[in-house]
């Protein structure tokens, strides 16, 4: 249906602009006035006014059709005397209606779902027609609108600039309607969380164990599982963990990432550069899902032959394989950032090093990075906040039981991966453990945004320096 | 310590530091090649597949078909005996143990192989015909030397007389290596041997071409009106700090907002390339903002002030002029922005795209699989044969990646017009 609609409004619109083209010439001439666009304006005009009510209509329309009429169908489903207890159970009722009135149901059905498939195409109907309706009524006053503005000769270029000037700032307002929606999903489902656990046995508690959240509805909870669940989301475990990988992969990212910059822009020929810069990058380009699988099955069992060789017990999944991973996968990060801020230390600095007779390392390290270090640690907490924000290889490189531990051979789990196990196969909204995943993204967003925030200002302020 | 020995004290500090930045670049470079020869080395094999010659007699009784039955009665006719008594064929067993081991060394899928082959050829009813059946995947892995036959019986999958027959079969010159087209063709599956990243393929396609769809056109507007007609005003700034904070969100984040905006709250279909696409897409939307702002800056004022001059409107200088100068750097961006979210799997796995899905997909809101979320589903799997399957995919992956980057560089390098 909305296909139909979609397709006749672009053919209405294409038409009207061939219409309102000849339309204006035909009264320039006949009224023998002076035009105030060109004639293919007031097409433009038309065009727009025909098609951009009515499309965003249909697309507010479509998003909120299904859900007002599952509400709807729901509350009917009640009044006929369906029961259910929760939100599961009626989102089951739901769509067992819809399979009966798609004819795609063979289980029993009885007098209610009968009844309410009935009610359910009864209001598919009714919410078909009237949208239809409505939007012949749009868009039939908005063509009477514009035809009317084109007859009295306006100028069609600046209005359609108008338009399409709005559309722009549309388009750049979903930057913002993106992390209005982040921050609301995540914040949502999170208050939700912290009504039941306590904020303080969250963040200062010390042991992860969410599979003892039965799948269960929040609301009704006993004080006797209440007093188990409040120790069974201690974040102290996961943060733990989190920054032990991350510090890891910063032991490997750091050196190797910060050298290679410096070499690129104090050392290397324009020759070497040109090669060795795109090979580092390509480092960035390969999806984490493959640095997961070469950690899990080359990296993290390789590990374990060398600690069994030493007569040490290496877990198949410890921090180790993927710290060391991640830290490759983070290297670019680090080495084209420094690599750029380095290149903006003022050669002059460098010129006076030399003329008291420093070698260049000597002026590297006690010139150039003194120089450049507020631009080189903004650079290393960018790569922190990637680093903690990872998800494929801790997920499939690291543990999943939450160990408190600071051996580096032993398998521990950081947040994302969890997110991950709590949310991957069939949730169950309004369950304490599918809410702590939401608790657990805000409190990687908050995170990687404060640190975020901290690099670009550092960095910024550096290059305000030398500029 | 004298003047010279200080000197050249100074001066291997000198060479120890240079080496030491040569030396990580060197790692680096070392580390892609260790880690592309892993990949190829292990996946290059999946592109083969191990098949058995058998002599499939279509015998008419056991059919119970007629010549000239319809395309119907063929699907619903019973294949089952006819395979059985083929594939029992191959060897002798002596029991009833032996045949079940026999009949292990053939594909789970090798009934509907011999119907396809006879639905090709419906005047096969009552001859005999030779076909390569698929191998299992323990006589695959085995044939193409990924399964160690040293091992003592009871940690082998493979037992001692399955192995003899493997042997006679070597001997006979039955067994053959083809071209896997199943790789290709097939959906996911429990057997590796007739598992394909089909449905992966087709489910990343969608929901790339739907992240372009989205993205690309947004992420340019945005472009144009924060670069050409933004006002420097405090709404602008915030827009500008919210696209630059977008870019750093971890990826995963984007996961859990489309799980609970476009799947419990606008309730589309889950797993689907549909809600792929949308979620890509406002992950890809500031990382393609951010090139295509570059690429507008780059434009010179004089370009947009000669326009002015010749009395074009504001509209038509940065339409006409600054856009088109600017396309190649976009579409690049843009490119490299897609490559990007063709790798993501974080989170498509949280919008369920880890279902496990036989059928390939047909419409973007079909339940499906992507590919590096192919990747991580069977690099979970305990069968040897998923290994190679899964080094395969990831070989299918990067080679997709390396194209779109080579499409980015040479469309900058060749359209791009350089102003000095």
């Amino acid at each position: 249906m909305n296909f139909v609609l979609i397709f006749l409004i672009t053919i209405f619109s294409l038409s009207l602009f061939f219409y309102g083209r000849s339309k204006t010439k035909s009264i320039a001439i006949e009224k023998n006035i002076k035009l105030n666009a060109l004639p293919k304006f007031y097409g433009y005009y038309l065009v727009l006014w025909c098609s951009i009510p009515s499309l965003v209509f249909l697309l507010i329309w479509s998003l909120f059709e299904p859900v007002i009429i599952k509400s709807i169908i729901i509350e009917t489903a009640a009044n006929q005397g369906a029961i259910f207890n929760d939100k599961n159970e009626a989102n089951l009722i739901y769509e067992k209606i819809k399979a009966i009135h798609l004819g795609t149901y063979f289980g029993d059905i009885d007098s209610i779902l009968r009844e309410s498939a009935l009610a359910y195409a009864k209001f598919i109907n009714l919410f078909t027609n009237s949208k239809v309706v409505l939007i012949f009524a749009i868009v039939i006053v908005s063509v009477i609108y514009s035809l009317k503005k084109i007859n009295k000769n306006n100028k069609a270029r600046d209005d359609v600039e108008i338009i399409l000037k709005g559309l722009l700032f549309v388009s750049s307002l979903i930057a913002i309607l993106t992390t209005l929606g982040i921050i609301f999903s995540l914040l949502f489902e999170s208050i939700k969380f912290f009504s039941v656990i306590n904020i303080f046995d969250y963040l200062f508690g010390t042991n992860w164990s969410p599979q003892r959240a039965f799948v269960r509805d929040a609301s009704s909870i006993t004080a006797a599982e209440f007093e188990e669940l409040k120790d069974a989301f201690g974040f102290i475990p996961l943060i733990a963990g989190t920054t032990f990988i991350a510090f890891i992969a910063m032991l490997v990212a750091v050196p190797i990432g910060l050298f290679s910059g410096i070499y690129m822009a104090e050392y290397a020929s324009l020759k070497i550069r040109r090669i060795s810069k795109p090979i580092i990058e390509i480092l960035a380009g390969i999806p984490t899902v493959v640095y997961g699988f070469f950690a899990a099955l080359t990296v993290g069992p390789f590990f374990r032959q060398i600690g069994e060789n030493f007569g040490l017990t290496v877990s198949s999944e410890s921090a180790l394989a993927a710290g060391l991973i991640m830290g490759i996968m983070i290297i670019p990060y680090v080495s084209s950032l420094s690599d750029d801020v380095i290149n903006s230390v003022p050669q002059s600095l460098r010129d006076g090093s030399y003329a008291i007779g420093a070698t260049k390392s000597e002026t590297i390290k006690k010139v150039v990075i003194p120089a450049a270090l507020p631009g080189i640690i903004g650079s290393i907490l960018l790569a922190v906040s990637r680093a903690i924000g990872e998800t494929m290889i801790v997920v499939m490189a690291a543990g999943l039981a939450a160990n408190l531990t600071i051996n580096p051979l032993e398998s521990t789990t950081t947040i994302t991966t969890q997110i991950v196990m709590i949310l991957v196969g069939d949730q169950e909204f309004d369950s304490p453990k599918t809410q702590s995943a939401f608790a657990l993204g805000l409190t990687l967003f908050i995170a990687t945004l404060i640190l975020n925030y901290i690099a670009q200002r550092a960095v910024k302020k550096y290059r305000e320096k030398y500029d | 310590m004298t003047k010279e020995q200080r000197l050249k004290k100074r001066h291997n500090a000198e060479k120890r530091f240079r080496f030491y930045g040569l030396a990580s670049i060197f790692f680096a470079l070392l580390f892609v090649l260790i880690l592309v020869h892993n990949i190829f080395s292990k996946g290059s094999s999946a592109f083969m597949k191990t098949a058995i010659n058998v002599e499939v007699f279509y015998d008419k009784d056991l059919l119970e078909l007629e010549l000239g039955a319809s395309e119907e009665e063929i699907l619903e006719a019973d294949f089952f005996d006819i395979t059985i008594e083929s594939l029992l064929k191959v060897y002798p067993a002596k029991n009833m143990d032996e045949e079940d081991a026999l009949i292990e060394l053939f594909t789970t899928d090798a009934e509907i192989e011999i119907k396809k082959a006879f639905l090709n050829n419906k005047n096969l009813i009552g001859k005999k015909i030779n076909l390569e059946i698929t191998a299992s995947d323990d006589i695959d892995q085995l044939h193409k030397g990924n399964y160690p036959r040293d091992l003592p019986e009871d940690r082998r999958r493979i037992s001692n007389f399955q192995l003899e027959i493997y042997d006679v079969l070597v001997e006979n010159k039955t067994i053959t290596k083809n071209f896997n087209n199943y790789f290709f063709k097939n959906g996911d599956s429990r057997d590796p041997e007739i598992a394909g990243i089909g449905g992966a393929l087709v489910g990343s396609f969608y929901s790339i071409l739907i992240c372009l769809l989205l993205a690309f056109p947004v992420a340019v507007l945005a472009s144009i009106y924060l670069e050409e007609f933004a006002p420097k005003n405090k709404i602008t700034d915030f827009i500008e700090i919210n696209i630059n904070n977008l870019a750093a969100v971890p990826s995963i984040v984007y996961g859990l907002l489309a799980l609970q905006i476009l799947l419990a709250t606008i309730q589309l279909p889950r797993s689907t390339p549909l809600v792929a696409g949308i979620t890509l897409a406002l992950m890809t939307l500031p990382r393609i903002i951010i090139p295509c702002r570059a690429s507008l800056k780059a434009v010179p004022p004089s370009i947009r002030e000669g326009a002015l001059a010749v009395g074009a409107s504001k509209f038509q200088s940065v339409f006409h002029h600054v856009v088109p100068l600017a396309l190649p750097g976009t579409l690049s961006g843009t490119i490299i922005g897609l490559a990007q979210a063709l790798g993501e799997t974080a989170p498509l796995i949280l919008i369920g795209m880890v279902a496990f899905v036989v059928d390939i997909p047909s419409t973007p809101i079909d339940p499906s699989s992507s590919l590096p979320v192919q990747v991580y589903l069977w690099s979970e799997s305990a069968e040897r044969g998923f290994v190679e399957k899964t080094s395969a995919t990831i070989m299918m992956l990067l080679s997709f990646l390396i194209v779109m980057n080579f499409l980015a560089v040479y469309l900058r390098q060749k359209f791009e017009k350089r102003w000095n």
